[in-house]
């Protein structure tokens, strides 16, 4: 294939106004013909790129053949970080709007009204969900929003870095990797025998720089999230919380438990689960904080003639104008993905994404019962839950029943050994599904 | 326009729920519910569609019209890559999932780093950093552990005075502190001073080449040496891999560590701002630094590798942005080591011929005068010769040659400003009124008044001369009418917006 529209004649013409033959441009640019080594792909010797590539139809077939490759369950019970939630079709169509999807980052105003709108009404809905007072235009995904909410919480406070161990495995080797060039370590607060981040331990910890709560955390239990927002609040620790969005539809919010920074992964709000990709990451923060943020951030402001008209705004945070004194490397961000989750929340609206949050929550403790009954116990009896919990067995084995469910074209829950699984339901998972696996499980 | 939320009307909903067949639970801890709900707007599937096909029609894309914006390699975007991309197979598939039900995803992931490790020379790579400055922080964090296992502190990255603002962000953020080299006077970077700045501290040396002003460092041979015996890394940016891909390799050049723009260079859409991909490609000796997981081949099909020893870690959840990975892979299989050639030669030719063009009416102090006119009478000057401050030196062919930039070019509104008062930002705005999209204006930060031209590859000759010609009209209207040039854009949707208004009192949601 070929995406350029030169035509000979054209070569030959545009050459004749620069006054030079194409490798004669290279070689004055210092690259002569035949500069690359034996290995490269200039063509000297074959490497594992065909010459000529495909055509179109070709490279279609070729990528219809390894779509193929992988399975795409008809029930999917595994969460752990990615969710498998209803995305109106509505989503998928405004997004997929050539307008905003070869777009650049709107730095021309004039010319990217419509994208710098969209944003704004995105920073909204996650100021209204989070119930904080400013949200930056998204981040490379939740981990990393949690990692920069991380390194704004200490860039200006000495002191420890507070880590629950119910956040997220992939969240903290993102964030330890991220704290790599501050020479600063992380300490992790243990989980009780309930399944709950440690209160008395955050508590001995008054002197820390921030801390870092999931919610509901890994194992699907649902944190005292208010609890820690008046103990840190009360010690001056910074205090994020890393939220499950969608549970954020009947949990308190970040803002009402007292968090300096709301963080968490925007993949359930309308993004497929792609393998882990692309994703988004939220980031909201109070308004003390709204200089030191980092990212893109979308303000109102007007024009000449008044008219109320969007820029980027605050940008003497950002990398291009502050270099190395920037709060943040960020460049490109995730903006068609905080598009989709914008047009997900107008979707859904104030009702539709309460109701969402609570059928999942019916669904998980409806899918709990089942699995009781067909002989798995909850690990965590006196914690409640979301939409996730870990059931224990001694007789049957993990692998054992993830390969049964397989069979059956259903997507278990993640084995965290050979006698617990991570759960997960969601308002894609309908009763029969749920009783369909429960059957299973039994007959393990 | 008004916000969604303007449109909202109480209890109006777009999509309903199935009804539920299930007993309804309930949270014991009522503490733990939300008080207020989310104040979500309430609007109709139509209501929604008309708002976004509003906002559309006030946004440009590539798909618009020409978009030239210098260094962000706005080029077609093909429209197979979007229809493989919203495969189910690609869609719908859990990160978590067993490998042996995700061999698909896995091929892409290995095959597309093996493609990159082809173009770029180098051998080992990894595709989780997210966007292009993601790939440099993960890049200077694997530069920080190379340099602790070996027991040196090194804690300094040298960056020169034209490269990207995520360079040295990029640095800080991994713990460095950053030392700019300056440019010579003909762009390129001052070997003396790297030579001066080069010492026992220096981690790196980061570099774009070509450059941001679109001019090969011919030297990259002599800087890698001065890099290299100091026992220094040098460090591809890889944004402006475009011009020389399938010409000439990083890897080959004496770089030993860089990052790709996979939505840049190989054709993923910008998507107003994002999802980018970032992968970080090196040579072997800084292989067990890559972040985790990678993926390997073998007969029994392909599989997750153990984590390298001395990981810097995960920089980002799972395997990166997957789906932005797979629009550059079929871009890659579809154009072949041909295609790739192709494209960088296309892009750099339609540079140079719309640097001829535009060098006619406004000054390209690096290089633009068509090349048949370049004489020797540029050296010294302020001319076109790309090798202005050190012709003495260079040879006869050079100096006839001077002219030539790869695939983006600068030419400098300074003149035009001083006569006129009209100044790069003035012009960029005026073509709005052409329906084309402004150059990069004010950067590289080097010259005064820039206005950074990347027409890229995929442009037609007609394109290039509309745009060549929209530009000349406005130049020479801001020699007879100063003023209207500076009020410009006049067919847009709105005027230029009061930016300070808006950093000052910040309205940022509502």
């Amino acid at each position: 294939m070929r995406y350029t529209p030169h035509t000979e004649r054209d070569v030959k013409e545009m050459l004749g106004v620069i006054g030079a033959a194409l490798p004669e441009i290279f070689e004055a640019c210092g690259i002569p013909e035949r500069a690359g080594s034996a290995r490269s792909i200039d063509g000297i010797t074959g490497g594992i790129l065909s010459e000529e590539g495909l055509s179109a139809l070709e490279t279609e077939r070729e990528l219809k053949r390894i779509a193929a490759k992988n399975k795409v369950y008809g029930a999917v019970f595994l969460g752990a970080g990615a969710y498998n939630h209803y995305i109106p079709p509505v989503v998928r169509h405004i997004t997929a709007n050539p307008r905003f999807v070869t777009a650049y980052t709107p730095y021309q105003p004039e010319l990217s009204q419509g994208i710098l709108q969209a944003i704004f009404e995105y920073q909204s809905g996650i100021v209204r969900l989070t119930g904080l007072d400013v949200s930056n235009a998204s981040m490379y995904d939740g981990a990393a929003s949690a990692a920069e909410a991380v390194l704004m919480c200490v860039a200006d406070k000495p002191g420890d870095i507070l880590i629950s161990e119910g956040v997220n495995p992939e969240v903290r080797a993102v964030v330890a990797a991220y704290l790599g060039g501050t020479g600063r370590s992380v300490t992790l607060a243990p989980l009780t025998e309930d399944g709950l981040t440690d209160a008395a331990f955050i508590a001995a910890r008054g002197n820390a720089a921030c801390c870092l709560i999931q919610q509901p955390n890994y194992y699907g239990n649902i944190e005292d999230a208010k609890a820690f927002g008046a103990l840190l609040n009360g010690n001056g620790v910074r205090y994020i919380m890393h939220s499950y969005p969608t549970a954020l539809g009947i949990l308190a919010s970040p803002g009402e438990c007292g968090a300096d920074f709301a963080t968490g992964e925007g993949q359930p709000l309308g993004l497929p689960l792609s393998f882990g990709g692309p994703y988004l990451g939220y980031i909201a923060a109070r308004e003390k904080y709204v200089r030191k943020m980092t990212g893109r951030i979308v303000g109102e402001t007007t024009d000449r003639e008044g008219r109320t008209v969007y820029v980027l705004t605050l940008q003497a945070r950002e990398q291009h104008i502050r270099r190395e004194k920037a709060s943040s490397s960020i460049c490109s961000n995730e903006a068609l993905c905080a598009l989709a989750a914008a047009v997900y929340l107008c979707a859904l609206g104030k009702n539709g994404f309460r109701a969402v949050a609570a059928d999942c929550f019916d669904k998980a403790h409806y899918l709990a019962e089942k699995l009781e009954r067909a002989g798995l116990r909850l690990k965590y009896k006196n914690a409640e839950f979301f939409n996730e919990f870990v059931t224990v067995s001694d007789s049957k084995k993990s692998s054992r029943i993830l390969k049964l469910l397989d069979e059956a074209d259903i997507l278990g829950g993640l084995k965290l050994n050979e006698r617990e699984i991570l759960w997960c339901a969601t308002e894609m998972n309908d009763k029969k599904q749920i009783d369909g696996l429960a059957e299973l499980v039994e007959r393990v | 326009m008004r916000l969604i939320f303007d449109k909202s009307v109480k209890d109006r909903a777009c999509v309903t729920l199935p009804a539920s067949e299930i007993p309804v639970y309930s949270v014991k801890n009522a503490g733990f519910l939300r008080i207020a709900a989310a104040e979500l707007p309430e609007v109709s599937e139509l209501d929604l569609v008309r708002h976004y096909d509003a906002l559309s029609a006030r946004a440009y894309g590539v798909d618009s019209g020409f978009y030239p914006l210098g260094s962000c390699t706005m080029k077609y975007n093909p429209k197979l890559h979007e229809s493989m991309a919203g495969l189910c197979g690609f869609t719908d598939i859990h990160p978590l999932q067993d490998e042996t039900t995700v061999q698909g995803a896995l091929e892409v992931v290995y095959l597309l780093t093996e493609y990159l490790k082809e173009i770029t020379g180098m051998d080992d790579g990894s595709l989780q950093p997210a966007a292009g400055a993601h790939g440099e922080f993960t890049s200077l964090l694997m530069t920080d552990a190379y340099f602790r296992s070996k027991g040196e502190r090194r804690k300094k990255i040298l960056v020169p005075d034209s490269a990207h603002g995520t360079n040295p962000a990029s640095a800080a953020m991994a713990g460095f502190s950053v030392v700019n080299i300056p440019s010579r006077r003909d762009g390129l970077v001052d070997l003396n001073a790297l030579r001066a700045e080069t010492d026992g501290g220096v981690a790196a040396l980061m570099l774009t080449n070509p450059n941001t002003l679109g001019l090969y460092e011919k030297n990259i041979a002599e800087i890698a040496e001065i890099i290299h015996a100091n026992d220094s890394l040098l460090y591809y940016d890889g944004a402006n891999l475009n011009a020389v891909m399938g010409k000439i390799r990083p890897g080959d050049m004496g770089f030993d560590i860089m990052h790709i723009n996979l939505h840049k260079t190989f054709s993923a859409p910008h998507g107003g701002g994002g999802p980018g991909s970032g992968p970080v490609l090196c040579k072997s000796f800084l292989r067990d630094f890559l972040p985790y997981p990678l993926v390997g081949a073998s007969e029994g099909g392909y599989g997750f590798l153990k984590p390298p020893k001395k990981s810097v870690g995960k920089v980002r959840s799972f395997y990166g942005n997957f789906l932005v990975a797979l629009k550059a892979f079929a871009y890659i299989i579809a154009l072949g080591r041909g295609g790739i050639r192709d494209a960088a030669e296309k892009a750099v030719l339609n540079a140079n011929y719309m640097c001829a063009l535009v060098s006619e009416f406004l000054e390209a102090p690096f290089g633009g005068a068509r090349m048949n006119k370049t004489e020797v009478s540029e050296c010294g000057g302020e001319g076109g010769c790309a090798g202005s401050f050190e012709c003495a030196a260079e040879s006869e062919k050079s100096k006839k040659f001077g002219g030539a930039c790869m695939h983006e070019f600068v030419v400098s509104a300074e003149k035009l400003k001083v006569d006129t008062g009209v100044s790069a930002l003035d012009i960029a705005k005026a073509l709005i009124d052409y329906g084309m999209h402004p150059p990069t204006v004010y950067f590289p930060l080097t010259v005064h008044e820039a206005l950074m031209f990347e027409p890229t590859e995929t442009e037609s000759k007609e394109t290039i001369d509309a745009a060549a010609a929209a530009l000349r009209e406005i130049v020479g209207e801001a020699a007879k009418n100063p003023e209207k040039i500076k009020n410009a854009p006049f067919t847009a949707h709105v005027g230029r917006p009061d930016e300070v208004k808006a950093a000052r009192k910040p309205v940022l949601a509502r």
